[in-house]
């Protein structure tokens, strides 16, 4: 049996459509939602969501929403992993440490931290 | 009465210009299809966000809610953040976002307020300099941004909520167009913190929440934050664009007729001038 489901970001509407199981990576661990799941909302730590164990797809940041009329995912970045280039990200990643070297503020520090963070998240869900 | 030279002159100046009108009403058009694909693109995430949030602040109420969401109880130091075009050249696009913002903060004054504007936008912060130069506390550039991203939104949006946490203001009010259609863009003003939650309809069944409500709602309201003032940068793009794509419309129009009004002059001089030639030939033919 299937829900509907909805994976948006701020830039675009990634997946819409029915589905019959997702497996979220919300902030106190993964749950996989089934139709007719209970009223549930979390926020989602960086990781990877499935549907219907064959469409992977990275997201950061957001809030899972699952009601009784779907479940809606809203990801502040969202990407499907075959669309994550590895080498342009390992290349991205080079570009961000070195910012987070030559950063001088505390402010540009952590900017530079968390985008590290990110890229190397990215990355790993593309080697998976 | 001009002469043959000067007429000449004056047709190939104006259908220069014309031409340069009629490439910036084409580029803006090709800008807009795009501006527009990206305003609507935004348009699922910005109504799902609103829905939640709906959904989460119908439970909580009182003094457990956030002053993002709430209000810190004051409306003293009002704060106007005015998004509006990098480049003139669209019609009155960029001056009747100035005007409503310009009614807005008169009004604010009227009433003894403390004002403080964050223009976001060079041509709306060289409106305002001219009247509000000490209330102006700072100018976002975008210039060298090509496509308004969500990054441009979440700087923004983080200054914002840092200068609410510091104190600064107790409330903010976001001023852009909104895109109707290629004729039609609406100056809007909204007001974003406190956030203006629609009234939705309060969950009708028990959710579980993951961590705490609270602590979602914490993390939920400067995103919806980001998401509004992304979704005003983005609607004020595809506005900017519908308005040159008329505004250069209208320009190349006006040459056309222009140019017709013109050529019609020249010819009729130059056949008045043929003829008096040829009076004066056959009246000194006569003559003889």
């Amino acid at each position: 049996m299937g829900f509907p489901f909805e994976l948006v970001s701020p830039e675009r509407v990634l997946f819409s459509g029915e589905a019959t199981e997702v497996v979220v990576p919300a902030s106190e661990g993964e749950i996989t939602v089934l139709a007719g799941h209970a009223p549930f909302m979390s926020s989602l730590r960086t990781g990877v969501v499935r549907i219907d164990g064959n469409k992977r797809l990275f997201v950061r940041g957001g809030f899972a929403d699952v009601s009784a009329t779907g479940v809606t995912l809203l990801a502040e970045q969202a990407i499907p992993v075959e669309e994550i280039d590895a080498e342009k990200v390992a290349g991205q990643i080079k570009d961000a440490e070195e910012d987070l070297r030559d950063a001088k503020t505390e402010a540009a520090k952590t900017a530079a931290a968390d985008k590290v963070a990110a890229l190397k998240d990215m990355l790993a869900a593309a080697r998976q | 009465m001009p002469s043959l030279k000067d007429l000449r002159n004056r047709i190939a100046s104006v259908k220069a210009t014309q031409k340069i009108t009629k490439a910036m009403q084409m580029v803006a058009a090709a800008k807009l299809r795009r501006a527009q694909a990206a305003a609507e693109a935004a348009r699922p995430y910005a109504t799902k966000m609103e829905a939640v949030l709906a959904n989460l602040a119908g439970g909580i109420s009182g003094s457990d809610a956030p002053a993002l969401l709430a209000g810190n109880g004051k409306n003293q130091v009002q704060l106007f953040i005015v998004c509006t075009a990098e480049r003139g050249l669209c019609g009155a696009f960029n001056s009747s976002i100035v005007r409503l913002a310009r009614e807005k903060i008169n009004a604010a004054l009227a009433d003894g307020k403390t004002v403080k504007i964050l223009c976001v936008g060079k041509k709306g912060y060289e409106q305002l300099k001219r009247q509000y130069e000490k209330h102006i506390i700072d100018v976002v550039d975008l210039r060298s941004v090509k496509q308004v991203g969500y990054v441009n939104a979440e700087e923004i949006a983080k200054r914002v909520i840092s200068m609410f946490e510091a104190g600064e203001y107790d409330v903010a009010t976001l001023f852009y167009s909104r895109f109707r259609s290629v004729i039609a863009q609406i100056p809007t003003a909204q007001q974003i913190v406190p956030a203006e939650v629609p009234a939705g309809e309060p969950a009708k069944a028990a959710y579980e929440y993951e961590p705490d409500e609270g602590e979602i709602l914490t993390t939920l309201l400067p995103r919806n934050l980001t998401v509004q003032i992304f979704r005003a940068l983005l609607e004020n793009a595809a506005s900017e664009q519908g308005a040159r794509m008329s505004a250069m419309d209208n320009a190349t129009r006006n040459a056309g007729e222009m140019i017709k009004k013109q050529t019609q002059k020249y010819n009729r001089s130059r056949q008045a001038m043929i003829t008096k030639e040829l009076i004066e030939i056959i009246s000194g033919a006569e003559a003889l």
